[in-house]
């Protein structure tokens, strides 16, 4: 009965079950009334992997090769050859051949991804920092650059701290926050941040016993600028809030009896 | 601190006492240490689950400047029901350093 249904809708639908002209099948289908959704599982259930239920004679007949065949006057439709293109040109056999077969190791695709953000750090949230030269401070948080790391500012007027990057779990979040609207942090990001590299001159016989310390590293006045630039429309927001640029300006540290994992910040 | 910092000195560090080694009653294991953190002393101490710490130590000579010389360590697990942990020192602790002080640090924070 199974097999007798398949008959009416192979005939009904010529292309149906032919993988060579599947591509028409999409526009039959939209001549034809209903739409006939592509079939997905394969016809040949696996009763152990590598072994199918049907056998190849079984196969051709349930896949309608006969139907096909009868339909198209006895043979197998298909696409005319392609005509046969002009063939490559000659390449001459290379002149070198390496001694050794070297394995060319497989270029690296991944793409770290920036550390994912604490749901505690937001733009404006004001951050405690835990180690380095700044640490007790509270700094106002801009934005995570593309590295990972979170760029911050004291601001600079207000307790010395610079822009400046830093890592997440060196910081303490609190719940206060600032206003940062009106502060554009757009153009900073890592390379911003970089190290300039010092141009290696090569040292001759005299030059090797002078110290090379001469160079200065003064602060570019762009950088100055920027911080001036940022600071200006921070130090609004933070002005507008009472106490704010007092606690900004102080430093946390943990006192007797503070116990941090019972401290909310 | 060693820097020779001129403003104030800020803490954010907790205390810790060095208690002494892993062991049972007549076997040691000196690779983990036991540290007692000064207000901990439940089961909060889950908190401080890999959080780094430091002992601090003076010697005679200086090297890099400094008389001060330091071990790192991390906080590894919780050690019994009341507040002592389990920490592992880069390398292993000096037997000296029992009952002296350790710096629990504050990070890598999760807050």
């Amino acid at each position: 009965m199974i097999r007798s249904v398949s008959y009416a809708i192979l005939l009904g639908w010529p292309f149906e079950g032919s993988t060579v002209l599947r591509i028409s099948l999409p526009l039959l289908a939209l001549a034809m009334a209903p739409t006939k959704k592509e079939r997905t599982a394969s016809r040949n259930p696996s009763l152990v992997r590598g072994i199918g239920k049907f056998s190849r004679s079984k196969m051709y007949h349930k896949r309608g090769i006969w139907a096909i065949k009868a339909k198209h006057g006895g043979s197998f439709p298909r696409h005319e050859p392609k005509p046969a293109s002009a063939p490559p040109p000659a390449v001459k056999p290379p002149k070198f051949y390496p001694a050794d077969d070297v394995k060319t190791p497989i270029p690296n695709r991944r793409k770290p991804k920036p550390t994912k953000l604490r749901a505690s750090i937001t733009p404006g949230t004001v951050l405690i920092l835990l180690a380095g030269r700044f640490m007790g401070k509270r700094v106002v948080f801009l934005k995570q650059l593309p590295s990972g790391l979170l760029l911050v500012t004291g601001p600079f007027m207000i307790n010395g701290v610079p822009l400046r990057r830093v890592n997440q779990a060196y910081v303490i979040a609190t719940s206060t926050k600032v206003d940062l609207s009106g502060v554009n942090v757009d153009k900073f990001d890592d390379k911003y941040f970089t190290k300039e590299k010092k141009k290696t001159t090569k040292k001759g016989e005299g030059e090797f016993f002078e110290t090379d310390k001469e160079e200065t590293k003064a602060l570019p006045q762009e950088k100055k600028d920027d911080q001036k630039a940022v600071d200006s429309q921070l130090i609004k927001a933070i002005e507008a809030v009472e106490d704010l640029k007092v606690y900004l300006g102080a430093r946390f540290s943990l006192r007797s009896g503070m116990k941090p994992h019972e401290l909310k910040f | 601190m060693v820097k020779g910092r001129q403003g104030e000195r800020v803490r954010l560090y907790v205390r810790g006492t060095i208690l002494g080694y892993k062991r049972s009653k007549s076997n040691q294991y000196e690779n983990t240490s036991l540290v007692q953190i000064e207000g901990v002393n439940t089961k909060e101490v889950a908190w401080y689950c890999g959080k780094r710490m430091v002992y601090i130590y003076k010697a005679k000579t200086k090297t890099k400047g400094t008389r001060y010389r330091c071990i790192w360590g991390k906080v590894a697990r919780p050690h019994g029901n009341s507040g002592v942990i389990r920490a592992k020192f880069k390398s292993n602790l000096p037997p000296k350093s029992m009952g002296r002080r350790v710096r629990v640090f504050m990070y890598p924070s999760n807050i």
